[in-house]
Order: C-alpha cells, then sequence, then structure tokens
C-alpha cells in the first residue's frame, strides 16, 4: 500500500483538552448516533462503542510536583493508520483507505465476521451487538464533510484548539518544532510511527503509557504480517499441486510394478505348480 | 432399533438418535431467535470478544478435526498407500459433514448472513480470511463431488463414469487446498501479533495449524472408528489403524520438536514453566494432546484397539485445546472484559454436531461406506475368481 503525501491528520494536543465533550456531541450530531447516559461519551468511564464512535477519556495522573492527581483528557477514537490493519483484515472491502487518508466503512460490502475488530491493534471498531443486522462502527474522519474541504466535526467545534485539521506532513513539522522548542512536552509524538504511522498524532506533557495509549505496537505496518504469508500462497499452490501430482503417478506406478512383480512370481509358481500337478496327473495315467 | 423405509432410503431410529434428533430441534429454534434478534439475545459476546464458542469451535476447531479426509486422501490417494483404502470412504464422509457444520457456523456467526457471498464479488484478497474463504468453499464443492461418486453408485447413475474419470484431478485439487485452508486458518491470527500472547503468536502459526491438523485426522478416525465400530458392527483392521497412528505419530513428534524450537528461538522456553495461567493452559494443550498421545502410539498400547482410541481422543482434545488456547487464552490480557459462551451458544454448537452425527448414520446406512474395498483388491478379485 502506498502512503498517499497528501494524506489528512489531526494533530492532539493533549495540554490544551480540557474535557467538555463538545467533540463527542458533535460527533454525535454528524453521524446520527443515539445519546445514552448510561454509555457516557466523558469521564473515567467513558468507552467507545457503538453509539460512542469517539470519546474523552479521563485519566487521573500522579505527578511529581504536587501531591494532588493531575487531570488529563485523552480524545479517542479511530487513529486512521496510514497502512491499517482493519482494511487489509476486510475479505470484502467494507473498509478501505481513501485518498485524504481516512479509513472509511462501507456497509454494503461488509458481512459481520468482525475480524477486522481481532485485526485492529488498538481495538477501535466496535459492534452492534443488540441489532438484528448488526454493522460494525467506528470513527469515518467524517469523509462525506472532509471531502468539501472542511474539518471533522469534532475538530470544527473544538473550543481551546485542541484539535487541529491539516495535512499530516504539514502537522508533524508544527508538532515536531513544539516538542522540541518547549519543555513542557515530552519530546515524542504519539502516531508518527506507531504500526507504520497514523493519521492521528498526538502531544502531551505526561508520558503515553499512563494515559492508556497502546505504546507496544511496534512500528511496523500490521497488513506486512499477512503479506509475507499471502505472497508465497500462489507459488506454493502451484508447486504443491505438482509435486503432488507427480508424487501420485510417481507411487502409482511403484505400486504397479511391485505388484507384477509379485503377480509374475505367483504365475511362475502356478505354472510350476501346474506342470507339477500335470506330472502327476501323467503318472497317475501311467 | 426400529427401521423406516422411505422410497428405498433406510431411516434408523434408535433412543440415541431420538436424542440427537431432540437436540438438533432445539438448536434450530435457538438458531431462528439468533436469525431474528441478532446476537445480543443468544449469545454473550461482546466489544472485547467479538469472536467466541462459534468461531473457535464450530470453525477453527471444526476444520481441523474434519483434517482427517484431506490427511487420508493424501496417504491413499497420493501416496498409494492402499491398505488405508478401506478408511478413506469413512474420512470422506466424515470430514465433508465438518465442513458443512462448519460453513453453517460461520453462517450464523456472521451479522449479516444475507451478505454472506459477498468476497465471490468483492476481493479483499489482502485478507487471510479472503483466501480461506475461498478454499473453504472450493474445497467444500471438491468433496461434494467425490462424495458424488458414491451416491451415484446408487442415483444417477449416468454420472457415475463421469466423476469417476474426474476423480483423480478432483482428489489433488482436494489435497492442495485443504493445505492452503488448515494453515491459513493460523496466519488469520498473524496480523493480530500485539493482542496475543507470545506462546501462540509465532511467524509459525501457519505451519502448527497445518501440522496439527494433519496429525489430528488420523486420531479422529481412531475415534470414529471406534465408535462406528459398535454402531454399524464395522470394524477396521487394527493393523491399518495403528500404521495410520503412527503416521500421524511421526508428524506429533515434528510438531512437538518445531513447537520447542520456536518457543526457544524467541527466549521464551523458560516462562512455560512459570506457573502462569497462559504457561499452564500451554502445558496443559502439549502434555494431554502431544506428548502422551506419541507415547501411545509408539509404545505396546499404539497396537491395542483401546490404546488407539484413547491416543484418538487426547489428541483431538489437545487440538481443541490448541484452537480454543489461540482465541481465548492467548488474548485474555489484551482484550480485557469477560466472556463466557451462553448456555445457548453451547446449545448451538452440541446441536450442529448432533445434526452432523444423525446425517453420518443416514449416510453410512444408505450408501456403501464400510463395505467398500480398493479398485484394485476389487480386480484382483475379480481376476482370482476368474482364474479360479
Amino acid at each position: 500500500m502506498k502512503v498517499i503525501l497528501i494524506a489528512k491528520a489531526v494533530l492532539v494536543d493533549i495540554t490544551k483538552c480540557i474535557g467538555c465533550g463538545s467533540c463527542s456531541v458533535a460527533c454525535k450530531l454528524w453521524n446520527d448516533l443515539e445519546f445514552d447516559d448510561s454509555r457516557p461519551t466523558v469521564g473515567v468511564e467513558a468507552q467507545l462503542n457503538d453509539v460512542n464512535w469517539t470519546a474523552v477519556q479521563r485519566h487521573d495522573v500522579q505527578s511529581k510536583d504536587s501531591p494532588q492527581a493531575l487531570w488529563r483528557f485523552v480524545k479517542q477514537q479511530c487513529l486512521h493508520c496510514l497502512e491499517p490493519a482493519c482494511a487489509s483484515a476486510c475479505f470484502s472491502k467494507a473498509l478501505q483507505r481513501n485518498d485524504s487518508g481516512a479509513v472509511v466503512y462501507y456497509p454494503d460490502l461488509c458481512v459481520g465476521c468482525r475480524y477486522c475488530m481481532i485485526a485492529c491493534p488498538f481495538n477501535i471498531p466496535k459492534y452492534e451487538w443488540k441489532k438484528t443486522f448488526p454493522l460494525v462502527t467506528k470513527c469515518q474522519m467524517c469523509s462525506t464533510k472532509t471531502a468539501s474541504g472542511e474539518a471533522p466535526a469534532c475538530v470544527s467545534v473544538c473550543p481551546t484548539m485542541a484539535l487541529k485539521y491539516g495535512e499530516r506532513s504539514a502537522l508533524l513539522k508544527e508538532a515536531r518544532q513544539l516538542v522540541n522548542t518547549n519543555h513542557l512536552y515530552i519530546k515524542e509524538i504519539y502516531g508518527e510511527y506507531e504500526v507504520g504511522g497514523t493519521s492521528w498524532l498526538y502531544i502531551s506533557d505526561v508520558p503515553f503509557e499512563q494515559l492508556g495509549f497502546k505504546t507496544d505496537v511496534g512500528t511496523k505496518p500490521l497488513p506486512s504480517y499477512t503479506h509475507n504469508f499471502l505472497k508465497y500462497t500462489p507459488f506454493l499452490a502451484i508447486g504443491w499441486g505438482m509435486f503432488l501430482t507427480g508424487l501420485s503417478f510417481y507411487t502409482k506406478r511403484r505400486n504397479k510394478i511391485t505388484s507384477q512383480k509379485q503377480a509374475d512370481d505367483d504365475n511362475k509358481e502356478t505354472t510350476s505348480r501346474k506342470s507339477e500337478s500335470t506330472e502327476e496327473t501323467n503318472n497317475e495315467n501311467l | 432399533m426400529k427401521t423406516f423405509k422411505i422410497f428405498g432410503w433406510k431411516f434408523n431410529i434408535t433412543p440415541i438418535r431420538i436424542c440427537l434428533l431432540a437436540i438438533t430441534a432445539i438448536s434450530i429454534v435457538v438458531v431462528l431467535i439468533r436469525m431474528i434478534t441478532g446476537f445480543g439475545v443468544i449469545t454473550n459476546l461482546n466489544d472485547d470478544w467479538p469472536w467466541g464458542l462459534w468461531i473457535s469451535f464450530d470453525v477453527l476447531t471444526g476444520v481441523a478435526l474434519a483434517g482427517g479426509g484431506y490427511s487420508t486422501a493424501l496417504i491413499v490417494n497420493i501416496l498409494h498407500r492402499d491398505r488405508y483404502h478401506p478408511i478413506a470412504r469413512g474420512a470422506l464422509v466424515s470430514s465433508l459433514l465438518g465442513y458443512l457444520l462448519v460453513m453453517a457456523g460461520l453462517f450464523l456467526d456472521i451479522g449479516q448472513w444475507f451478505n454472506f457471498w459477498r468476497p465471490f464479488i468483492s476481493w479483499g484478497y489482502s485478507s487471510v480470511l479472503f483466501e480461506v474463504f475461498w478454499c473453504i468453499s472450493i474445497y467444500t464443492t471438491i468433496q461434494v463431488l467425490e462424495f458424488g461418486e458414491i451416491v451415484t453408485e446408487k442415483i444417477g447413475q449416468k454420472f457415475h463414469t463421469i466423476l469417476k474419470k474426474t476423480m483423480p484431478v478432483l482428489l489433488i485439487i482436494g489435497v492442495i487446498f485443504p493445505t492452503l485452508h488448515q494453515s491459513s486458518l493460523g496466519s488469520l491470527f498473524l496480523i493480530a501479533v500485539h493482542k496475543m500472547h507470545p506462546f501462540w503468536w509465532s511467524p509459525l502459526l501457519p505451519l502448527f495449524f497445518l501440522m496439527s491438523s494433519f496429525f489430528v485426522g488420523a486420531a479422529m478416525i481412531c475415534v470414529e472408528s471406534t465408535v462406528a465400530s459398535k454402531a454399524f458392527h464395522h470394524k477396521v483392521s487394527l493393523n491399518v489403524l495403528s500404521g495410520l497412528a503412527k503416521i500421524s505419530g511421526g508428524m506429533m513428534i515434528c510438531y512437538l520438536a518445531l513447537k520447542v524450537y520456536d518457543l526457544a528461538s524467541r527466549n521464551i522456553l523458560p516462562l512455560v514453566i512459570n506457573g502462569s495461567l497462559e504457561a499452564n493452559f500451554l502445558l496443559a494443550e502439549i502434555i494431554i494432546g502431544v506428548i502422551i498421545p506419541i507415547i501411545i502410539v509408539f509404545s505396546r498400547a499404539g497396537k491395542t484397539r483401546k490404546g488407539l482410541f484413547i491416543y484418538g481422543i487426547l489428541a483431538s482434545t489437545g487440538v481443541v485445546l490448541n484452537r480454543m488456547n489461540v482465541v481465548f487464552t492467548a488474548m485474555a490480557k489484551n482484550n480485557g472484559g469477560y466472556y463466557l459462551p451462553s448456555i445457548w451458544e453451547f446449545t448451538v454448537s452440541v446441536g450442529l454436531i448432533a445434526a452432523g452425527c444423525l446425517v453420518y448414520c443416514f449416510i453410512v446406512e444408505n450408501f456403501n461406506i464400510f463395505g467398500h474395498t480398493s479398485h484394485d483388491q476389487e480386480q484382483h478379485r475379480q481376476s482370482y475368481k476368474i482364474s479360479a
């Protein structure tokens, strides 16, 4: 898969997020998702699910400087990988990465096998368990909205400018400059290299592993694990087929030869026996 | 036992079969409710555990246990070990039924079941599941055709010669495809590299799945033939069974060696005895399912019917455990959350097996499955008769 250079991205500055939840409301409104008080979108309990395509999770972080825990808010949604595992895992192309870098779900093509949920390293795709004909759900990066040049719904309503939409390369440059010059930030951009890079980038003043980020996913794009196996399949199939055909002919012929030999031996025996018996009869006759 | 004859077909009714029929009937009701209401009512699946009992047992384990079909085909029809010929048809029938059940299980487990044909049109060729889907579809078709050769002995005889002529080709294709998808079922999990415990995630997963499906084939035949000998008074010769078990035992030794090498090469072999949940499950799987069966096969017990039956049960259990471990134990730490299959999920899984047993009995009692001897042997016998 080629990495598209004009890919768009969102930069999340965790230090600026106040946890207001505007983004999650905008998300629900734009995507027409149900509001459900029992499944909050903001707070410690906030979780992604079939009606929460984004959730703002509160983390209480212990700091060295003050005895009180710090609050940090992490907006969760699909990270829109540059080489998405879910899209490569989908066997009916119901998940595809479009030209602007969004990983988009096409429900008409979905079979509902949920292999994407197994494949996603971030456990992002969720399922409509309560529906008769359930579909996979996840953030689409407002692909219909961004197609007309607008920012995703969540970005356009963020009151503190914690979310910024733009070209990935430009945002990366900006983020790099920020974390390198401002001592407040840890010198790392989450999403720059993770599983080959993602379209959502995060900068923070607290180490990412303390904020519930998966930091052990490596930098190798996940589809390559599969590709390294699948690329041999056609050759294996043809080679194996030829080998089996050859083997089949060989063993058949070998069996034939041995049985023929046996038959010959048998024949010899029987003929000799016959000659004996004829001799016997001859003797009797005599 | 009562026997009904309808249009020349035999239906035997025994108390056990009435039980099986009842289980099948209940699970059909459960399946209908599942189709109408989705997953929420019937299953305990959730966002943390998108794949549950149906995928792990009905599909992953089902395909492996049905591996007897292709491994026997390989031994009998490619390697031409003619002495194993008497079991070829039985293995084919149970393998075909296994695959049909797998397809039924898969069909139940997909949310948009009316859309199941999608991957035939919309090619997600970068997915391992795509390969699995195509291979299983084609292989099941091949098996239906192979079974057609048996059916046309009784009905539709005019197709018999055509099918018989295409058999050599079918048999070879019928070994290629299982080899591909048995291994791809393992490769399905390659992409979940960061979610699985390293005991089970391995770059060699495809090979492990393939090898275990091969050796479990013979194990299942040992179990089946013991059960069938009780039910149908058909005894497979001990010689055949123990020979088959030896071939499978050899494969098991290779499997064990590869497993140890794999763990050692990734420096996690010492973790096997650290007493963690994962380590214990791995040990259970390897000791019960591989080491003890190897000992049985290559000891004196491997020459007795009882020993072979126990060997079969243990090796099959080991493969079941292995597939369960891959789906559940390996992912437990990463997925978090909680999943215990609901009573209805168990009901459907048992119901599928019950339905399979019933169809198996019907086929065995109505077609020439066990009485079949090798073509060459038949000819030999005929020529002998003539000469006699």
